[in-house]
């Protein structure tokens, strides 16, 4: 960009870039919106009901992230919220596998509470100094409610890991059947990597040894161990979607797509 | 006979009651807001700032385990409470201000 007149080119080169910036928005607020409905379909099954409500205050919490990063990028994409949240096909989201998962039992609840906060709130804290402004104001609200999870997490964590013989073997289960996923959160690629020399993104391999040592430490305090299952796969990011994320969409979606506009 | 054990082991397994008290944002003191049920005080504070700050009602949250709260008996309604009334001199009604005090 030396030139006096931007060619062109240039002109092609912003509007990719802003292409680039609403692809991960899409990113991150798809993660919150699936996460979101899992942690919703809480209610009613939690072992108490206070602990529904913490779940579901939870999964609020991450449908507000869903809500402000999916219409940041329909900014740019010319499209609403709505319409990214319910017409889009399993293919066209970009959440990674682990928030599509089963909801699973309580133990698999709290595994996945803890790691996915862990992971959120390095990601949240790196994106404070995003030179996107949107972006960087979406992370200063999320940064606060991810710790909470993250806290909240971590009590069940202890309780359950350092609790009865039962409860130690069903959070050992869970950590196993959860840790498979986890490696995907830390996938980069070349559409981050250029944002990340732009300053908007941050680079995904980078939060790997804060988050897990976060996640260690909170294990060890449990009497747990560091799962070691090899990793699946992935793909969440480019449209290789998880296998149940088109049934939790069906759910998401039927109420937009039979009655299209609908309001109450 | 198994259903009222079925009621006692279930009652055993409940979390215990906590109670919550909540100073309000403007408020010098705490509030009694509610009461809940969790396995120990860390989560009974949680669930306490979820089920009782949500629309950010305070600035500091006291729980207290509802076993250790000791209350008066209704029964003991009027000994502890009526001579208060028959005490005109106790209420600032009693009272009438002097000329010489304008602004009290």
């Amino acid at each position: 960009m030396t030139g006096t007149a931007a060619s062109p080119t240039d002109t092609a080169s912003v509007a990719a870039d802003r292409g680039a910036v609403a692809e991960y928005a899409l990113r991150l607020g798809d993660d919150a919106l699936i996460a979101a409905q899992r942690w919703g379909e809480w209610i009613s099954r939690a072992p108490e009901l206070e602990e529904d409500v913490a779940l579901g205050n939870i999964g609020l919490d991450e449908l507000g992230q869903a809500r402000s990063l999916l219409s940041f990028a329909g900014s740019i994409l010319g499209r609403t919220e709505d319409e990214l949240a319910y017409f889009r096909s399993d293919l066209e989201f970009r959440c990674c596998h682990l928030v599509a998962l089963p909801r699973g039992d309580f133990a698999d609840a709290v595994a996945r509470l803890t790691v996915f906060a862990a992971y959120q709130l390095e990601l949240y804290s790196a994106l404070l100094s995003s030179t996107e402004p949107t972006i960087a104001a979406i992370a200063a609200k999320a940064v606060k409610e991810v710790r909470y999870h993250l806290e909240h997490g971590t009590s069940w964590t202890v309780r359950l890991g350092d609790g009865t013989p039962e409860s130690k073997i069903r959070m050992t289960a869970a950590l196993d059947r959860l840790w498979p996923y986890v490696a995907e959160l830390f996938d980069t690629d070349d559409l981050e990597q250029q944002l990340v020399a732009d300053g908007v993104a941050v680079d995904s391999s980078t939060l790997r040894d804060p988050a897990v040592g976060r996640i260690t430490a909170i294990l060890a305090e449990a009497g747990l161990e560091l799962p070691s299952a090899p990793r699946v796969r992935g793909g969440g990011r480019v449209g290789r979607p998880s296998e149940h994320l088109g049934y939790l969409l069906a759910e998401l979606q039927v109420l937009a797509r039979q009655h299209p506009g609908a309001t109450w | 006979m198994s259903e009222s054990a079925g009621t006692a082991n279930r009652l055993e397994r409940e979390w215990p009651l906590w109670e919550v008290f909540v100073r309000p944002n403007r408020g010098l003191s705490h509030v009694h807001a509610g009461s809940l049920h969790a396995p120990d005080t860390e989560i009974a504070l949680q669930n306490a700032r979820d089920l009782y700050t949500r629309r950010g009602e305070g600035v500091s949250i006291w729980v207290v385990a509802s076993t250790d709260i000791h209350a008066s008996s209704p029964d003991e309604k009027d000994s502890l409470f009526t001579p208060a009334n028959d005490k005109v001199y106790r209420h600032p009604t009693f009272y009438t201000a002097s000329d010489g005090v304008p602004h009290l």
